[in-house]
């Protein structure tokens, strides 16, 4: 079995967001990247696979060279090969676009990408792949089992579970539930020195066209002072729902 | 212990001057920490006991030989992966940096440096993995500062040589597999033995009721008559030069480790003082506050910059033991003061183990006096400067 996954490299959640150019784009300026982390579940998940049934797996990205470290990151936990697409990851569909192009040429059986990158949460990409390359798509998956070319994943639903028979090749949007928080693994010495021989090939990018456009980043309004209000107090608190917080 | 909530501080963005095996090395350290160290450390430290569960994930992320070539089981790094690698460990516990610090500086380096092929394929790989532990035996009773008057000493009996004499303050001691020993010769010259626990007339007594360093374990070295194999000498160097020559590895690694525990006091008060209110605002509304944060944040990246210059200069073998003697001096001194300023930042909740300030405070009490004491450090600059040694 051939695994793609595909990586986001994402501001570390307790990046300080900031806003340049008139708002329209994202300040770099301080901010460690990793990982996605619906991404890692997914990677580990792969690991999984390459362990007990012998698959193999690639990693793949879209972005320039500043993405590197996060997926040197990838191999030195166990990933075969890296595939960096040389470009700007400007919108979902770019970005699907790039990746089903990688997926195609390689021959991948499954294809696991995150159900969102956690920056901008567009949640395309996985299902836009499945379409351009006419796979089965199992989105927000919480488990992943394979017997030869037969799968079975759960969905997450509202409430509750979905199981899913279904066959390879097949792309999935992963998320927590893949594998928990404590199976996530700390790249090891000698994972990170086989990392520096694994191959990391740069591919330029295909042709592809940029649908949307950022107008306006905003970040969420700066919370209010808390008021407190005396239990007795009744119709102070309904009056502030309404007239202030507009709740009511 | 609360949760560990570290965001380690980069105000000069010296990330962006590492390589991406810097920080891959340096974040799987990091994480290790967070996940393996920080949960258990204070506990380890109230009771006055060696997590001995955390050696194996310390071999793991490369802390034991980081920059012995692989050829010999480590991990053939440079010297800014070794810095960093030591700052995160700090970051979480000096008691526990030490530990990989005489590993790696004092034990591995020395066998790797003046050893002979045998004894580096016998003994590095094995202490790479942590399966065998080591310790450094230079510090006793009557010379600390002056270990040139050691009295320590074996005699050549024709097939073996027999060791005499006691070390003290040796950390890792109590549970350590060999110990590389420094002693004199029947000529008075200085040469390190490796000898090995379960050598008859071989003792380590542990030393109890430390205030500092309560995580790690430390004592003595006792040699009564000690047969040692001829193939245990280290044949490559002699001389006071080769002792401190490991140290000058250990204290550059020192440089480092300290800024981790500056780091994780400056983020904790950091982090309190923005949440602590008093008198209707947040104490880090104060300018009183204010000072104390400010000044630790340039004090730190100022130790940062110095660090990272000083692993340019190792990783081309031109740091001098005056510049490391600089930079240890400094660090350490630095990371004291942030500790302290950072405690009174948390009142009466800086004095308890539900932070580690005082802790890490504590410890370096330890570490501003082994590896070299500050007045020592200073004497070293002031003699590289002025051409009169005044420590004699
Ligand atoms: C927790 C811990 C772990 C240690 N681990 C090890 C280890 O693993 N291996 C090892 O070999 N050693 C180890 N040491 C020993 C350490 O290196 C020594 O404590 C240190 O070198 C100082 O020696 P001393 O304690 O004998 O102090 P002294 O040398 O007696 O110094 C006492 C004071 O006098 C000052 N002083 C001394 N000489 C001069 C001078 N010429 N001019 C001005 N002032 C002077 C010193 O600065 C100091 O303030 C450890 C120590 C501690 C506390």
């Amino acid at each position: 079995m051939k695994i793609l996954v595909c990586i986001s490299n994402v501001p570390d959640t307790t990046s300080k967001i900031n806003f340049t150019e008139g708002d329209t784009k994202f300040d770099t300026n301080g901010v460690q990247f990793v990982i996605n982390p619906n991404d890692e579940f997914g990677l580990t998940r792969a690991m999984w696979f390459k362990e007990k049934q012998g698959a193999t797996v690639h990693v793949a990205t879209v972005g320039g060279a500043q993405t590197e470290p996060t997926i040197r990151k990838a191999l030195a936990i166990g990933a075969d090969e890296a595939i960096r697409i040389n470009a700007e990851p400007t919108d979902g569909f770019f970005v699907a676009r790039q990746l089903a192009e990688v997926a195609k040429n390689g021959g991948y059986d499954l294809i696991i990408a995150g159900r969102e990158s956690i920056d901008y949460n567009g949640g395309m990409v996985p299902g836009i792949i499945a379409t351009l390359l006419d796979m089965n798509f199992v989105n927000t998956c919480v488990s992943l089992e394979i017997e030869g070319t037969d799968a079975k994943a759960v969905r997450e639903i509202d409430g509750g579970n979905e199981t899913i028979a279904t066959s390879l090749p097949l792309v999935i949007g992963g998320q927590k539930g893949l594998v928990e928080e404590s199976d996530l693994r700390i790249p090891n010495m000698r994972g990170i020195m086989m990392a520096r021989k694994k191959a990391l090939h740069v591919v330029e990018a295909t042709d592809a066209p940029t649908m949307t456009a950022d107008v306006k980043f905003e970040k969420p309004a700066a919370k209010g002072p808390v008021k407190l209000v005396d239990a007795g107090n009744i119709d102070e608190l309904i009056s502030l729902l309404h007239n202030e917080a507009k709740a009511i | 212990m609360k949760p560990d909530l570290f965001e380690a501080p980069d105000y000069y963005h010296l990330d962006d001057l590492l390589s991406e095996e810097h920080l891959l090395v340096r974040d799987a350290a990091r994480q290790w920490v967070k996940r393996d160290v920080s949960p258990i450390i204070e506990e380890y430290a109230q009771k006055a006991a060696f997590p001995k569960q955390i050696i194996g994930g310390l071999a793991e992320i490369g802390a034991f030989g980081p920059y012995i070539p692989e050829a010999y089981g480590g991990a053939g790094l440079d010297q800014i992966s070794y810095g960093l690698i030591m700052q995160e460990i700090e970051r979480g516990d000096s008691g526990v940096r030490s530990t990989a610090s005489v590993q790696s500086s004092l034990v591995m380096y020395p066998i790797f440096a003046y050893g002979t092929e045998e004894q580096r394929k016998k003994y590095l790989p094995k202490l790479a993995t942590g399966e065998w532990m080591g310790c450094f035996g230079l510090t006793e009773p009557n010379h600390g500062s002056n270990p040139g008057g050691m009295e320590t000493k074996y005699k050549d009996m024709g097939d073996h040589y027999l060791l005499n004499g006691a070390k003290l303050w040796i950390s890792n001691s109590p549970f350590a597999d060999i110990a590389v020993v420094w002693a004199k010769n029947e000529e008075g010259r200085i040469h390190g033995l490796i000898v090995e626990r379960g050598m008859e007339g071989f003792s380590t007594p542990e030393t109890h009721n430390k205030w500092s360093l309560r995580a790690s374990a430390t004592g003595e070295l006792i040699f009564s008559d000690v047969k040692v194999p001829k193939e245990n000498l280290l044949p490559n160097k002699s001389g006071l030069g080769a002792p401190l020559g490991c140290l000058d590895s250990a204290r550059y690694g020192i440089a480092w480790g300290a800024i981790g525990a500056a780091m994780d006091c400056y983020d904790t008060a950091l982090r309190y003082a923005k949440e602590r209110m008093q008198f209707g605002k947040p104490i880090a509304a104060f300018q009183l506050q204010q000072k104390k944060l400010a000044e630790m944040i340039t004090e730190i990246t100022k130790a940062q910059l110095l660090a990272y210059r000083l692993g340019q200069l190792k990783n081309i073998g031109k740091a001098t033991t005056a510049q490391i003697s600089m930079a240890k001096r400094n660090n350490v001194e630095m990371a004291i003061k942030v500790a302290r300023e950072a405690r009174q930042i948390l009142g009466g909740m800086g004095i308890t183990g539900e932070y580690s300030i005082m802790r890490h405070m504590m410890n370096l009490e330890s570490v501003i006096t082994y590896e070299g004491t500050h007045d020592i450090h200073l004497l070293i600059t002031g003699a590289d400067i002025t051409g009169h040694q005044a420590f004699k």
